[in-house]
């Protein structure tokens, strides 16, 4: 408790010395929390030519939590060749320390993973795509001007590498994909 | 002479067919919704056409599982208890499959229903052929219909899900005061976050993916 106080107003402190970086490792596994549009804005085009793999979650979502473990294995495989993948949470900020943070102190993601406690959906959710009207889970790969828009989850791996592999013609070579559901990581 | 008269409609009817399975289309404001026939949890098969009184239709897709549709569930309560009596009653529907998630299966609904005195009809798009008519995508998803059922708004009810008391904006209720002044609502269309509607399995549910490794 104390540590998670002391974790808590070290953000304040980082909040308050640079809002966009904001960091949270309570979890001994770190993750930003954007408040706002721009953040995750800025931090899309931060990344420049590298491979986007957006994918908007939320731990009271079980689609979602099955296909996480498909997001992660896909990190894994295209590790080191400029490919990112982004665990965007739509938690509430109000249950970050009843379940957000317990839930990524049981799971230890590797990917990057952030709060996106921007309310203001109806303006936000067009803007990452007009084809998206907010169900989850979703995903988007983003790379420079090119977007890719999925709603719903992937059945499996293979499904999810499939859709990402456009995005991956400068890879010289791509890995074997096996066919499992993205529940292993259960 | 009769092979190459043949194919090019075969052409087109393939292409149709691929048309009509790829289209994730659905009404839009100023479409015409088409009327249905859901059994509610009543037992009783419900139609917009029962509500001889109706001046619109606030039709809600929502369901028991969702985390989003219980956060919104009192406040669906509360459009009908304010707009039943004005002319505006809600229909909820439920679009999922409980071959996805058990607790949307129709008995859970009844329960549901029955435990938390839902004043409006709660219906079960069990064929799920109503939800892709109408287009929904989620859970909640709000399509309100004009008195001669055409669709006026379509999207989330207010934009604050967690506290309806910091809402800013309560579309859903804007909207239904709209049409009832004789305006169109503004805006017509919104979006939020919720839950994917649950589409049954293409093929034949294995036992496996029975047992909990559904796709």
């Amino acid at each position: 408790m104390i540590a998670i106080r002391l974790n808590r107003f070290l953000l304040f402190l980082m909040v308050l010395v640079c809002c966009c970086l904001s960091n949270y490792s309570a979890t001994g596994q770190s993750f930003a929390i954007y408040d706002s549009m721009p953040q995750l804005e800025s931090r899309i085009e931060n990344a420049k030519d590298t491979t986007l793999v957006i994918n908007f979650w939320a731990t009271w979502c079980k689609p979602c939590i099955e296909e996480l473990p498909c997001f992660e294995e896909l990190r894994e495989r295209y590790y080191g060749q400029n490919v990112l993948v982004i665990l965007v949470s739509l938690d509430f900020k109000s249950q970050l320390e009843k379940k957000f943070i317990p839930f990524l102190k049981e799971k230890q993601f590797k990917s990057e993973v952030v709060l996106f406690a921007d309310q203001d959906a109806n303006t936000w959710i067009p803007k990452i795509s007009q084809e998206w009207d907010g169900a989850i889970p979703a995903t988007i790969i983003i790379k420079g001007q090119q977007r890719k828009f999925n709603l719903g989850k992937f059945a499996n791996y293979t499904e999810l590498e499939t859709f990402v592999r456009p995005f991956l013609a400068d890879v010289s070579a791509l890995k074997d994909s096996s066919q499992y559901p993205c529940l292993t990581g259960k | 002479m009769k092979k190459p008269a043949f194919s090019p409609l075969l052409m087109a009817g393939v292409f149709l067919l691929f048309i009509s399975a790829t289209s994730p289309s659905g009404y839009v404001v100023g479409d015409h919704a088409e009327d249905f026939s859901l059994k509610s949890v009543n037992n009783k098969m419900v139609s917009l056409s029962d509500y001889k009184d109706a001046r619109g239709y606030i039709v809600i897709f929502t369901c028991n599982h969702c985390p989003y549709a219980q956060l919104y569930e009192q406040r669906i309560i509360d459009l009908h208890n304010k707009y039943a009596p004005q002319g505006f009653p809600v229909i909820a529907i439920n679009p999922n499959s409980p071959l996805i998630v058990e607790e949307d299966s129709f008995e859970e609904m009844q329960k549901r229903a029955k435990a938390n005195k839902y004043p409006f009809e709660y219906l079960f798009d069990e064929e799920q052929k109503v939800y892709p008519k109408f287009g929904a995508t989620r859970t909640p998803h709000v399509f309100l219909l004009d008195q001669d059922k055409v669709i006026r708004y379509i999207g989330a009810i207010d934009d604050n899900p967690e506290t309806p008391k910091l809402a800013k904006n309560r579309w859903a209720e804007k909207a239904v005061e709209a049409l009832m002044r004789g305006e169109k609502p503004n805006p017509d269309f919104t979006r939020a976050v919720g839950c994917t509607v649950k589409k049954k399995p293409t093929t034949a549910p294995d036992p496996m993916s029975a047992s909990g490794g559904k796709q």
